[in-house]
């Protein structure tokens, strides 16, 4: 654990961390004495649904520690790369939270202390708890692809794998590239967040420029050997909306980036609008604090309460986990793994036996165009003999076919989603 | 004998059943509704054009889905997510949302 880095690094004055540990103290909005204090870093999918559920089912004093001001939503931030959505479209404030009586503080954890059950935050403050969630979502391994941190630094290459400003920077080179420019995109090998994102990505952006700049490339460099999700589906995509624009080469992992030039194996790519969707891991926080334990990249987990394996009492969601099998790293799964958590965490803190017996699902929508989307979805149901969540045989799927009424039932799924991850 | 056998199953299958019983977790509803919430709302109190479960009877959940388990209600997802879920599972999220007030 950090414990070191802790002692090393020594705390502010107590002053601060006096404010700080006062606001902690306040009461929550359930009534009776709080029956503990739970802090939460990151207030993305995972770590606000948390919150939510913790106050809606516990009577618990909730921190949430978040580095942004707003909760922008990575499912749908494809649609504003194609000029479909607006940003304030996927941009919603943590006002619902606070209204329910959660402590919102915007900032950094730089430090965990598991001995003390303390973390400290970037301000120079520390916050007390009695149970610890860490929802870090993903970092990148950029150090994987020669030159695409300096690439990525001098804003030249966008990510838009984390929604935010890159977004809104890719977006801008995409509407800024010429008619008959290429655009292409690189997909690192699995694991990554969101398995079927890169593949609605290059149908989005193929369907803006089928409109906008129709003698454009869309060139999509999969490092993986075929399409990740929803296979069959893209293909006919591929095909029957965008072929002689779009073109789809597997086994095309990038090696190297120096100015508009891609470096891959066999060949190299030249390309107006370079998108490298980077190698992936558990975020920063997760692995500062030791607890990326499989393959040194991601967090593994009790599925019955969320635990970190290596560190009881650390409970970790969402991307950074390592995956029960079939499980994808979704905003959605990640909502689902915050309500184990919190039912557990609510148990935990009373000295009660946790939930034996947990589901969680997982639904996600691709846009083929605009306004046309499919979806897959997977039921995953706790195996006591394995200790990890199965697929159910017989369940889950996708669509027939990508059409209208899935796409109102993507945004429809994205509306009810971030009302109850965020207390809308 | 035969009897003696009878019984002695029955009194197995019983005790598993006890067993099973004292393992079920007090918040096994809620949290298995809490696995819908994603598009049906919180406790059911849905959005836009998502379905509300809050205050719909459980029976007339079970079922919706049971149509959606058996195809006799065409669906585009439903009948693959219901399929996940054991009888005895779709029960008990119907009677939580059941409980709930229509109105938020």
């Amino acid at each position: 654990m950090s414990t070191s880095k802790l002692q090393r690094r020594q705390f502010l004055g107590a002053g601060a961390a006096l404010a700080v540990t006062t606001l902690a103290g306040c009461a929550g909005m359930a009534s009776g004495p709080s029956t503990g204090r739970v802090v939460i870093v990151g207030g993305g999918y995972g770590g606000a649904t948390t919150a939510r559920y913790l106050k809606l089912w516990g009577n618990v004093d909730v921190t949430l520690v978040e580095r942004n001001a707003d909760f922008v939503s990575c499912p749908i931030s494809n649609l504003v790369l194609g000029g479909y959505k607006q940003m304030s479209d996927i941009t919603r404030g943590y006002g619902g939270l606070k209204a329910v009586g959660v402590k919102v503080v915007q900032g950094e954890v730089t430090a965990i202390d598991a001995a003390a059950r303390k973390v400290r935050l970037s301000g120079g403050g520390e916050l007390a708890y009695d149970r610890l969630v860490l929802s870090p979502g993903i970092d990148f391994m950029a150090d994987q692809v020669g030159g695409l941190q300096p690439a990525l630094d001098s804003g030249r290459v966008s990510h838009a794998w984390k929604a935010g400003p890159q977004t809104v920077a890719l977006r801008r080179q995409i509407e800024s590239m010429p008619d008959g420019g290429v655009f292409a995109m690189f997909i690192p090998k699995a694991p990554y967040r969101c398995p079927p994102g890169p593949y609605e990505r290059a149908c989005v952006v193929a369907s803006y420029l089928k409109t906008a700049k129709p003698k454009s490339k869309v060139l999509v460099l999969d490092g993986n050997s075929e399409i990740q999700s929803k296979k069959a589906l893209f293909e006919k995509a591929f095909k029957d909306r965008y072929e002689g624009m779009l073109e789809y080469r597997p086994n095309a992992e990038l090696k190297e980036l120096s100015g508009n030039l891609a470096k891959l194996e066999f060949e190299d790519v030249r390309a107006d609008v370079i998108n490298v969707i980077p190698p992936q891991r558990a975020g920063d926080l997760a692995r500062s604090a030791g607890l990326l334990n499989i393959n040194n990249r991601w967090v593994g987990v009790n599925w019955l309460t969320m635990e970190s394996t290596v560190a009881p009492g650390i409970h970790v969601i969402g991307d950074a986990t390592f995956p029960a099998p079939l499980m994808p790293k979704s905003g959605h799964m990640a909502n689902q793994h915050a309500k184990v958590a919190a039912a557990a965490i609510i148990q935990l803190l009373k000295g009660e036996a946790v939930n034996p017996t947990p589901v969680v699902m997982n639904t996600c929508y691709s846009f083929v165009t605009g306004r046309e989307a499919m979806h897959v979805a997977s039921v995953h149901q706790y195996d006591d003999k394995d200790k990890t969540f199965k697929t159910v045989p017989g369940s889950g799927g996708v669509s027939t076919a990508a059409n209208q009424i899935e796409a109102r039932y993507a945004l429809g799924w994205a509306e009810n989603i971030w009302a109850d991850s965020l207390a809308l | 004998m035969r009897h003696a056998v009878r019984c002695a199953a029955a009194f197995i299958v019983l005790t598993a059943a006890t067993a099973l019983a004292q393992a079920q977790d007090a918040n096994l509803a809620r949290n298995l509704a809490a696995t819908c919430a994603n598009c049906h709302g919180t406790n059911g109190h849905a959005r836009g054009d998502m379905k509300p479960l809050a205050g719909v009877a459980a029976d007339k959940i079970v079922a919706m889905l049971n149509d959606f388990k058996s195809g006799n209600q065409p669906a585009t997802i439903m009948h693959q997510i219901a399929k996940g879920y054991t009888d005895e599972q779709l029960r008990l999220a119907a009677g939580y949302f059941a409980a709930q007030p229509a109105k938020k």
